[in-house]
């Protein structure tokens, strides 16, 4: 195994997972909220903040599918030290990461089940740049409207419209992360 | 009329501090420790691990100590302990072939190659206290012979050559697992093994009782009985092999059950099979009559009605946390529903008086 | 056998020899070693879970049988080489000590370290091991026979 495999993790895990926990919980509760996290390295092209959240919501128990965009040796390698997470096709997984063009189509992603709308797979969707500006989103945990510059807004309308099924996404940009869960709106500006 | 209320805090405060000192009972008698327990009860430890469903022995005296001795406390504690251990793998399965034995039987094979080894048994003793042991004093020393050379071959390997007994061939797809996910009905071996293992040995003894005494009677013999230690091996990621992590106790009992043949089977002996952590042969035979008697579906036979063929009733009354859990909280404040029941019964008492003094005035 | 295959059973034989040892013992012989290289932490050590797996009729399928503790820890020397550690139980400092000398195991001082510390253990636990399995046959049955039915 590579030296860069074993270096990367969190210094102080129990704070710091912790810390990214609830910067991922606000992010979810408050779609298009920025949040930032950090304390990870994982391989290239992997940013802080997808490394950070890898660390910190997959084990040895969360089948995870590595996009072409990402998956490397180096980066399985790190994963297996650090986080146990079998490897997986994209039917098995309940978290995959990569670009949004590699983790295209989604609809081969499971969306749950109607007794267990949470067996779904959650997406963090790497991208250049996050901001709080572009598409409009509406619904649970936004008082008025939010902005994001979401990729496109078919895919997240069709998501929206399997409610309660339907896949929760991450997006992140070097330490910046945002969410959207199922339950949201999106909508051209 | 709702009305809520707190308070409580320095009763129950206190309640704790009296508790402690319950526990240590009289301070002119020397403290119990840890190892004590761990060497000295170790079937009690071999108990709360197997129903704990956590292997380890220190941490099970632990809690031995904790709960003052009462058995269903300390596997609450340990249950509760195991919830915060995050999972770094699963093991290999244990190959209890290669058992280091102390002891190990067959009810069934008088000349078993590797012998009749009875290891540290009370089946022969006479049941008598051995007001001795109220002395101090060491007893002594264990009688050593020539170890045999050569493995321990299992019974049912013999039965296994001519085609008399089930097969059990080996499979590696991936068990569920019950802690992770909600039990399902119907369950599968693999959950209904998992269960019972864990399960309440007063339990599944009652259940394994009820079957040799005629409900979904199926006359099992102990093929083999085994107690020894095996070694728990662990496939490393980061490694790329497996390594042993440690040592485990278990016992392990086959049954063989007589079978004269079903629609879909010819006659042949059937199996049964218990696994439980640690010296624990009463609950291990008792979990193999169960895991038979749970058989009756694939193996063709007729659904007598037993409780000990339906898994339903078997596995979701099998775990004495989840009976106890909802056993004991009925002891805990149920002011508001009482209220509202009593109001009810007062209401149809009073419109019953109403009725009746209506018809005597007509 | 290719070298590789060759290096993975013999890490694997000390491995498993360092997390099967008796803490105290590993201890003693641990310190006996005399000064030990300077390290820092890959992962500290961790308290977890392993699941245990059984076979059904020890052959058959797989069920999960009940977990385990484990403790775990990976470490590098200052010179570099990287030791791991997966060790049943709760003990910290066993994990430290079996990821130390795996670590160890991988230096020059190898010849040293399996002397001083992993040959007394394999000589220990074969000695445990004999004593219990000599208790063990002394509680075997020698049947002998009484009557014999035919005339």
């Amino acid at each position: 195994m590579r030296d860069e495999a074993l270096t990367g993790g969190f210094a102080d895990a129990p704070v710091e997972a912790a810390r990214a926990f609830r910067a991922a919980l606000s992010a979810l509760a408050r779609p298009g909220r920025i949040e930032t996290i950090g304390g990870a390295a994982a391989p290239a092209p992997v940013s802080e903040a997808a490394a950070t959240l890898l660390l910190t919501l997959c084990d040895g128990e969360t089948p995870l599918y590595l996009a072409p965009s990402h998956d490397s040796p180096a980066l399985r390698e790190w994963i297996a030290f650090h986080i146990g997470a079998p490897l997986t096709d994209r039917a098995g997984a309940a978290f995959a990461l990569g670009t949004w063009e590699a983790l295209a189509p989604l609809d081969t992603f499971a969306r749950g089940t109607s007794d267990y709308p949470d067996r779904s797979t959650t997406l963090i969707v790497e991208v250049p740049r996050l901001a709080p500006e572009g598409k409009r989103l509406t619904g649970p945990g936004i008082e008025t409207e939010a902005r994001l510059n979401l990729p496109e807004v078919a895919a997240f309308r069709a998501n929206r419209a399997g409610f309660p099924l339907g896949w929760d996404f991450f997006f992140t940009a070097g330490t910046a992360l945002a969410a959207l869960p199922r339950s949201t709106v999106v909508e051209d500006a | 009329m709702y009305v809520a209320v707190k308070g409580g805090e320095r009763a129950i405060d206190n309640a704790h501090a009296w508790l402690a000192e319950e526990r240590r009972g009289d301070r002119g008698v020397a403290e119990l420790s840890v190892p004590q327990i761990r060497e000295q009860l170790a079937l009690a430890v071999n108990r709360v691990m197997a129903e704990g469903s956590l292997y380890d022995p220190d941490l099970a005296a632990l809690a031995i100590k904790q709960a003052r001795g009462d058995m269903i406390e300390a596997i609450f504690l340990i249950r509760a302990y195991r919830t915060t251990l995050p999972r770094f793998g699963t093991s290999r399965p244990v190959n209890t072939g290669a058992m280091v034995c102390d002891r190990r039987i067959s009810a069934t094979f008088k000349d078993v190659p590797g012998g009749q080894v009875l290891g540290p048994t009370f089946d022969y003793t006479h049941r008598l206290i051995d007001f001795a042991l109220a002395a101090e004093g060491e007893p002594p020393r264990a009688a050593e012979a020539q170890a045999q050379a050569g493995e321990m071959p299992r019974v049912t390997d013999y039965l296994n050559l001519d085609g008399l007994i089930q097969p059990e061939p080996e499979d590696d797809e991936t068990p569920p697992d019950m802690t992770r996910a909600p039990m399902e009905y119907p369950a599968g071996r693999a959950l209904r093994l998992q269960a019972l293992t864990r399960g309440d040995e007063g339990f599944v003894l009652g259940m394994a009782y009820s079957t040799q005494r005629g409900y979904a009677k199926n006359h099992p013999f102990v093929g083999e009985l085994r107690i020894g230690t095996v070694a728990v091996e662990v496939d490393i990621p980061e490694l790329g092999f497996a390594v042993e992590i440690g040592e485990v106790v278990l016992t392990e009992c086959e049954t063989v059950n007589q079978f004269t043949g079903s629609k879909t089977e010819p006659a042949q002996f059937t199996r049964g099979y218990g696994l439980v952590f640690g010296q624990s042969e009463r609950k291990a035979i008792s979990m193999a009559l169960v895991d038979r008697a749970l058989r009756w579906q694939e193996l063709g036979e007729d659904n007598l009605g037993a409780p000990a063929q339906d898994e339903e009733f078997v596995l979701s009354h099998a775990d004495n946390i989840q009976a106890t859990g909802f056993l004991e909280h009925i002891k805990l404040p149920h002011y508001v529903d009482f209220q509202s029941e009593l109001e009810l019964v007062r209401r149809l008492r009073a419109e019953a008086r109403a009725s009746q003094e209506r018809e005597a005035a007509e | 056998m290719s070298p590789t295959i060759q290096d993975h059973a013999a890490r694997k034989r000390w491995m498993g020899l360092l997390a099967k040892a008796p803490p105290a013992r590993l201890s003693a012989l641990v310190e006996a070693l005399g000064p030990t290289p300077g390290f820092t932490w890959l992962r500290a050590p961790e308290v977890g879970g392993v699941m245990m797996q059984g076979r059904m009729g020890g052959t058959g399928g797989r069920f999960n049988l009940g977990e385990t503790t484990v403790t775990r820890c990976a470490l590098r020397l200052d010179s570099g080489e990287v030791g791991h550690a997966y060790v049943r139980g709760r003990d910290k400092d066993h994990a430290t000590r079996a990821a130390l000398v795996d670590a160890l195991m991988q230096t020059p001082r190898a010849g040293a370290v399996e002397a001083a510390v992993l040959t007394p253990l394999e000589a220990e636990a074969e000695a445990a091991k004999a004593a219990r399995a000599g208790k063990a046959a002394a509680t075997r049955v020698d049947f002998f026979t009484m009557v014999r039915g035919e005339d």
